[in-house]
């Protein structure tokens, strides 16, 4: 078994520094690494640049980073839920790159599996097809999309062990699978970190050889952004 | 003139059995407390599950059980949960057979536009462009004309573009539009509305045939 447990947050977190690139898992607040971005802002790195689906609300997940500025570029698909964001952006101080949902997670995968580029009908006759190569296949027309290039990618599962293998729970899965191993180096937070042998084999939804670091998250707030209910 | 569940209502009666069915946020979320209890279909959201079910009961919703609303919700027996790749994967295979979305304008030759007004509201467009530009089959959900009385259903798009040439089919408080090749085709009118107001509310230029009938609601 090759160990890939780290014991704290701040150990798995080395080596990021200001200027890199950074993915984040994550959908809305489902499935962020919680941890991890509370460290990012301990650590007090600047100039970031973060690829994650959303931009978190104003005072949880990456809006915590935005508040003290430490991000200089943000790409992401949707953003309406952070009006601080909405704030940098409309004045100039943030950079923002908005990308098609599907086209994020597959420049994702793209960079996970090796892949340089890929071709999709998303986006096409609109702005984001702008400067990117078309062409037509099957009597459509398609974009080219490269793969994304990050320094780190940070991820958050529900169980893991180990050797890094991963499990996710419910749709906290979305982007942190295909963000596991699409960074040259991945972290991994997990809410139960557990002894090789654990796991059933079976149903590792990532495999540890696309993460070098894991660590089991000091608290989980998981904190719910749209509360929806019935009554009983 | 119809209010928003009853947009709803009239939309639900396009999902047929054996339909999985993407639906986006506001109108399009209602659709699915309006669909024939007696046939099978199941709700994709593109967050990663298949099977949704309503709202959790108080107490037990689930952080890590959401929709692309963000909206904490339930699963059906026979739902799966995968991720984002995968998600949007199904969707430009075709696997989904209809999309049910929301949208600022649309234009006669099946335009949309509705992520973004330049200068004053940049949200994003999340899923919605992923979806229009695969989907076989889309529904839009929208009000007819704007707060300021201005039509919705246009000639050309002003806004930018979220999807071109992609939109079937139209329903808003007003009435039910097709998108032909030849432009916006009345088939329906809501209750009580006249030809003439619908006529009136256009921009574009719609295309009538014969006696227009009211909408079936109930």
């Amino acid at each position: 078994m090759i160990n890939k447990k780290v014991n704290s947050v701040t150990e798995a977190l080395q080596g990021i520094e200001d200027g890199q690139t950074i993915m984040l898992g994550g959908f809305g607040l489902c499935g962020i690494p919680e941890n991890s971005i509370a460290e990012l802002v301990k650590k007090d790195v600047r100039n970031l640049t973060c690829i994650s689906n959303n931009a978190g609300v104003d005072d949880f997940g990456l809006g915590l980073l935005l508040q003290k500025r430490q991000i200089k570029k943000m790409i992401s698909s949707y953003v309406g839920e952070n009006a601080e964001f909405e704030r940098q952006m409309l004045s100039g101080e943030l950079e923002v790159e908005l990308t098609p949902q599907g086209t994020l997670a597959e420049k994702c995968r793209a960079a996970q599996a090796g892949i340089p580029a890929f071709f999709t009908p998303a986006g096409y006759g609109t702005e984001v097809a702008e400067g990117k190569e078309s062409r037509e296949f099957n009597g459509k027309m398609h974009i080219m999309e490269e793969a994304y290039k990050a320094d780190f990618a940070i991820v958050k599962a529900w169980k893991g062990d180990e050797a890094g293998n991963l499990i996710f729970k419910g749709t906290a899965r979305n982007f942190n699978a295909p963000m596991a191993g699409a960074g040259r180096i991945t972290i991994a937070e997990v809410e139960e970190l557990l002894p090789v042998g654990s796991l059933d084999p079976n149903e590792i939804h990532i495999p540890g050889i696309l993460v070098q670091r894991i660590f089991k998250g000091e608290k989980f707030e998981k904190r719910i952004e749209q509360r929806t209910v019935r009554k009983k | 003139m119809l209010g928003k569940e009853e947009i709803a209502k009239r939309i639900a009666k396009e999902v047929k059995d054996g339909y999985y069915v993407n639906l986006g946020i506001g109108i399009p979320t209602l659709v699915a407390n309006y669909v024939r209890t007696d046939i099978a279909v199941e709700f994709q959201s593109e967050n990663g599950v298949l099977g949704m079910g309503p709202f959790p009961f108080d107490g037990e919703e689930d952080a890590d059980v959401i929709n692309a609303g963000k909206q904490t919700i339930t699963t059906l027996p026979g739902a799966s949960f995968f991720d984002s790749a995968f998600s949007f994967g199904m969707i430009r295979s075709k696997h989904v057979d209809l999309t049910i979305l929301g949208a600022m304008e649309v234009a006669e030759n099946g335009d949309i536009a509705n992520w973004k007004i330049p200068g004053k509201m940049v949200k994003g467009m999340g899923g919605a462009m992923d979806l229009v530009a695969s989907a076989e089959n889309i529904i839009v959900a929208m009000m007819h004309v704007n707060k300021a009385g201005e039509s919705k259903i246009l000639k050309k798009c002003t806004l930018p573009l979220t999807g071109v040439g992609c939109v079937k089919k139209v329903v808003t408080e007003l009435a039910v539009l097709e998108i032909t090749s030849k432009g916006f085709k009345l088939l329906e009118r809501a209750p009580g509305v006249s030809v003439e107001h619908i006529i009136a509310a256009t921009e574009a230029q719609l295309i009538i045939e014969g006696e227009i009938p009211e909408m079936a609601i109930d």
